[in-house]
C-alpha cells in the first residue's frame, strides 16, 4: 500500500512521557556493549522516536517489516539523563516514491517535561512496498 | 582514550554484531520489526537475511566515539543506512568504526570524520558525529 504524499506537513500527537530510568538506560547501553555506568547513549532518543514512529506506521496500518531505516540524525539540545521524562512529536516532512518503494522523510522533536527541546531526530524510513 | 587534535586518527574499533545482540537490543528500544530477528520474514520482504537495525549500528559508532573521547558529550550524530549488516545465526557480523579528528568549529566543537565498514564495505554513508571536548 502506498503511503499517501498528502500527509506531508502533519504532525502527529506527542507520544505519552517516557520516564528515562536507570534500568532502562543500563538494558540500552547493555545490549549495544557499553558499559552501564556512563552517560545515557546517544542513540537512546530512539526509544522514544520509535514509539512515534509506530503510531505513525500503526496509523497508516503500514507494516513494519516492510519498513528499513535509510537515515537517522540527532541534533541535541542537551544530553538526555536519568529522570528525564521524553516525549516525541512526529511530523511528516517528505513521501516520495522511487522504484516501488516510498521514502518518508520525519522529523521528530523530543521535549522534556518542561516542555523544552532535548533533541531533534531526523529520520527517512523506507517502505519496501515493491519487495516479494 | 585518544588524543583530540586534529587530523588525529582515531584507532579503529570492531565490535562484534550477534543476533543475541540483536534480540536484547529489540527488547531494550522497543523496535520488535522481525526483519532483526526472524530470517523468514527477512528473506520474505526481499532482505538477504537477518539484519541488524540500523539503530544498532549508529549505536556503535556513538560507543566508538565514547571510546575514543572519554565519554564526552555528544551534540550531534547521525548517518544513512547505505548497506545492511547480515547477521549470522552462527557467528557474527563485526563492524569496524574508524575516525579522525575534524578542525575545531567556531562555537569550539570537534567533529570527527568517521567510516564505519563491515569486512571493508562501508554500511554507513555520511556518518558523522559532534563532540564537546
Amino acid at each position: 500500500m502506498p503511503i499517501d504524499a498528502d500527509l506531508v506537513g502533519r504532525a502527529f500527537p506527542p507520544t505519552p512521557p517516557r520516564a528515562v530510568t536507570a534500568e532502562a538506560v543500563a538494558a540500552f547501553a547493555a545490549a549495544v556493549g557499553r558499559t552501564t555506568e556512563g552517560p545515557v547513549p546517544p542513540t537512546f532518543p530512539i526509544v522514544v522516536t520509535f514509539a512515534a514512529l509506530q503510531d505513525f506506521l500503526a496509523a497508516e496500518q503500514v507494516e513494519l517489516s516492510r519498513i528499513v531505516h535509510g537515515d537517522q540524525r540527532f541534533s541535541y539540545a542537551r544530553p538526555v539523563v536519568v529522570g528525564d521524562e521524553l516525549s516525541a512529536t512526529l511530523t511528516v516532512t517528505g513521501v516520495r516514491s522511487i522504484g516501488g518503494n516510498d521514502i518518508v522523510s520525519t522529523s521528530s522533536e523530543i521535549t522534556d517535561a518542561g516542555g523544552a527541546v532535548v533533541c531533534t531526530a531526523t529520520a527517512t524510513l523506507v517502505h519496501r512496498g515493491g519487495a516479494a | 582514550m585518544s588524543t583530540l587534535t586534529p587530523g588525529a586518527e582515531l584507532a579503529p574499533r570492531t565490535y562484534d554484531v550477534t543476533r543475541a545482540d540483536l534480540v536484547a537490543y529489540a527488547e531494550a528500544s522497543g523496535d520488535h520489526n522481525p526483519i532483526h530477528q526472524d530470517e523468514e520474514v527477512a528473506l520474505a520482504v526481499g532482505l538477504p537475511g537477518v539484519i541488524a537495525h540500523g539503530m544498532y549500528t549508529l549505536a556503535l559508532v556513538g560507543r566508538a566515539v565514547a571510546e575514543w573521547t572519554g565519554d564526552a558529550e555528544v551534540v550531534d550524530l547521525g548517518a544513512k543506512f547505505v548497506a545492511p549488516v547480515v547477521v549470522p545465526a552462527e557467528g557474527a557480523a563485526r563492524v569496524t568504526v574508524a575516525g579522525t579528528v575534524g578542525e575545531r568549529t567556531d562555537d569550539g566543537l570537534l567533529p570527527l570524520a568517521l567510516l564505519v565498514t563491515v569486512d571493508g564495505a562501508k554500511v554507513l554513508g555520511a556518518p558523522k558525529a559532534t563532540v564537546r571536548a
